[in-house]
């Protein structure tokens, strides 16, 4: 789909979790990478969002795997913003 | 009334965590129109991140008996809890979970097949002799198991959930009697009055006033916020858990069920220094206790790592085994945000703010309660109030482990059925909306559209962070509040200039994080005040010059009146509902 201010800000707000451990990832994700997205990967990221948290988390961190080939480029990504590099 | 539309319900609930929604089931499952609102998708609310379990002397590992429970409480409490809130939160607990268990939540199990329970700071047998294994969990995943469940129960009972929707205020009548809220619809940017016979807020907890905070970022106290304004007050605002295990730096917490496990706290010298503290409970002693123990190992030059500033968490002794078997994703937190492996390293860790046990004041049965005239809690006509957002009070100057998501349970549910009980014999028909009912919440949001040469939100809201870390944290003095509250003072005038610069209607997070930072403010500024007048040490609030309790003049509880920011103080109940009272003890582990 093509996405419109709005509903890029829609994707920002629904990158608000019930996680801390999310919130820290995402806030640098949305900082420096989300701007960048295309269309494309845009909807790959909606679709990460619908995941349960502790879901995402498991993929973030890298606890779990993905089978879906789509999904690997946003979680490069969102892998690379690990708080501890930001200390 | 501006072009405001409106929508009538029964009953409507802000919040969809595990208070919120354990409410709507009791309502919706009554036959009540419910609505419930939530600023996210009901399953993503903080209560997901609770990992460590939920209390009830279900007694099903070791002999238990709900009022060693509740001894327990009044004691973590530092006997600023309510007695006869304390007695129904503990009595109620095995009943509470045992129904999570028929609703479907996965807990795990013993061989028996009954719930397996796991020991946890401060919960002790026979009155305080020995550590007792009461907390019951669904692996590390016991929030989300509840919201799961929670709110599959609720689809099913018809409960109404308005998600992304955030209430703006609380709308109270001539009587003072509250009659709904007002609410911005995020995908439109529509303004709504929603019309009720009954509210209850269940928006959690305000966590972010912090800097060093477990809290996810969604918890900004909006309930809070809402009430300072509608001349509610909010109760015991100084009391601020801070979590012994946040990993330094980053603040992601560590559960005490590690402890609970076998893990222990290390300082620089690698000496076990909670036995020194602590001889019968040792690193299982209650929170605020061990997190005053850390902070006088670092400050007293005792602290580990480069600067000093942080004492460690050893587990390695337990095995790979227990580790990724029992606390499967400690190890990953570990890896992550400190950069150690702790079944070879051990993690470092310090106090980081965690719970707010003052709130919104309640009764146990979740009505919400304010002095009028002599009489120091009257019944607010129409409103309620349960979970974190509220003080009902149990957890009193400092929570046990686990007591809160009972809390959530046990008073989401009477709060629902007090609302069931109001509505039925006290309020069948609506009370008429006020004339101008949303023209308060439309001037805010209209200030925010006209500012101009105002403040940035993020700048106010981190200065407000640093303020109350720095001046409200785990170690106070006279000195340092009483700077924090002219500094706080100073904060709460910039947020009344905060300014955006998009001013697009729809999803427009900017105008969301500005009317947060209003609710922050509130709850940072109670919480300032409350923390500089109290002159006396008592649970998480630690007094460096004030060192002792003194039940004298200060066994009670604090409110804050936001229109002057003045406080005012009301008695502890001392009056169990059955049982004789437990009369003040030193605290000692
Ligand atoms: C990391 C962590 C671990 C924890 N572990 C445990 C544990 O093991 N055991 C335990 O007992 N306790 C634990 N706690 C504490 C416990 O999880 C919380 O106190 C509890 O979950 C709070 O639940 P709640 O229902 O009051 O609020 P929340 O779960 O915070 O939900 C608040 C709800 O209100 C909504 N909301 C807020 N403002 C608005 C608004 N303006 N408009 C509309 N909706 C709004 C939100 O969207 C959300 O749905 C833990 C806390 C943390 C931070």
């Amino acid at each position: 789909m093509t996405y419109t201010q709005a509903d890029k800000n829609r994707l920002r707000w629904r990158s608000r979790r019930g996680l801390l451990e999310l919130d820290l990832v995402f806030e640098l994700f949305l900082e420096h990478d989300f701007d960048q997205l295309t269309p494309a990967e845009l909807d790959v990221y909606q679709d990460l969002l619908m995941l349960p948290d502790i879901d995402l988390l498991e993929l973030v961190d890298g606890k779990t795997d993905t089978t879906d080939d789509r999904l690997v480029p946003i979680l490069t990504r969102l892998r690379h913003w690990q708080v501890a590099k930001k200390q | 009334m501006a072009n405001v539309a409106k929508r009538q319900f029964d009953a409507v609930i802000v919040g969809a965590g595990g208070a919120g929604m354990r409410a709507a089931l009791q309502l919706s499952e009554a036959g009540l129109k419910t609505a419930v609102l939530s600023k996210v998708f009901p399953t993503r609310s903080h209560t997901v991140a609770a990992q460590g379990g939920i209390s009830a002397s279900l007694g099903n590992v070791q002999e238990d008996k709900w009022e060693w429970h509740m001894y327990d409480t009044v004691k973590g409490s530092d006997w600023l809890g309510d007695q006869d809130a304390i007695e129904f939160m503990c009595k109620t607990a095995p009943e509470a979970v045992i129904e999570l268990e028929h609703f479907g939540m996965p807990f795990d199990r013993v061989e028996s097949g009954r719930i397996y329970q796991r020991p946890f700071g401060g919960h002790t047998a026979n009155f305080g002799e020995k550590p007792v294994q009461r907390a019951c969990a669904a692996a590390d995943r016991t929030g989300h198991a509840l919201l799961h469940t929670l709110y599959q129960r609720n689809v099913r009972a018809n409960t109404q959930f308005f998600v992304e929707w955030m209430a703006l205020d609380l709308i109270r009548d001539a009587d003072g009697d509250v009659v709904g809220v007002t609410a911005l619809e995020m995908e439109t940017g529509e303004v709504y009055v929603l019309h009720a016979k009954a509210v209850l807020f269940a928006t959690g907890g305000a966590g972010r006033i912090y800097a060093a905070s477990t809290n996810a970022f969604i918890n900004t106290g909006d309930g809070l916020g809402m009430c300072a304004r509608a001349g509610i007050p909010l109760e015991d605002m100084e009391f601020w858990q801070f979590h012994p295990t946040g990993v330094a730096g980053a603040g992601v917490l560590i559960t005490e069920g590690v402890r609970g496990e076998g893990g222990i706290l290390l300082n620089g010298n690698g000496e076990r220094f909670m036995e020194r503290y602590a001889p019968t409970l040792k690193d299982l002693a209650p929170r605020d206790f061990v997190s005053r123990c850390m902070a006088l190992e670092v400050l007293e030059g005792r602290g580990a790592g480069k600067n000093k500033d942080h004492v460690l968490l050893k587990l390695d002794h337990l095995g790979p085994e227990v580790i990724n078997h029992r606390l499967p994703s400690i190890r990953e937190i570990a890896i992550k945000f400190a950069g150690v492996d702790p079944i070879k390293e051990p993690i470092p860790v310090i106090p980081t703010t965690h719970y707010q046990m003052g709130g919104i004041p309640t009764n146990y049965l979740g009505e919400v309660m304010v002095p009028k005239g002599d009489n120091p809690e009257v019944r607010v006509n129409g409103f309620y109030a349960a979970g974190e957002c509220a003080c009902a009070s149990v957890h009193g100057a400092n929570r046990l482990g686990t007591n809160s998501l009972l809390d959530l349970v046990v008073f989401g549910k009477s709060a629902g059925d007090s609302m069931i009980d109001f509505i039925k014999r006290e309020r069948p028909v609506h009370k008429p909306l006020p004339e101008n009912a949303a023209d308060y919440s439309l001037s805010r949001i209209a200030r925010l559209e006209n500012q101009t040469g105002g403040e940035e939100v993020n700048d106010v809201r981190s200065a407000m962070q640093k303020t109350i870390q720095l001046r409200a944290g785990v170690f106070r003095n006279s000195e340092n509040m009483a700077l924090g509250v002219k500094e706080i003072a100073e904060v709460a005038e910039r947020a009344k200039r905060t300014q955006i610069k998009d001013k697009s209607k729809v999803w427009n997070t900017a105008r969301i994080e500005a009317l947060e930072l209003d609710n922050l403010i509130e709850a940072a500024v109670a919480t300032m005040i409350a923390a500089d007048a109290r002159k006396e040490s008592r649970g998480a609030h630690s007094h460096d010059d004030f060192q002792k309790r003194d039940d004298d003049n200060w066994m009670k509880h604090s409110l804050f009146f936001n229109h002057d920011r003045h406080l005012d103080y009301k008695p502890v109940h001392t009056k169990p509902l059955t049982v004789d009272y437990i009369p003040p003890k030193e605290r000692t582990f």
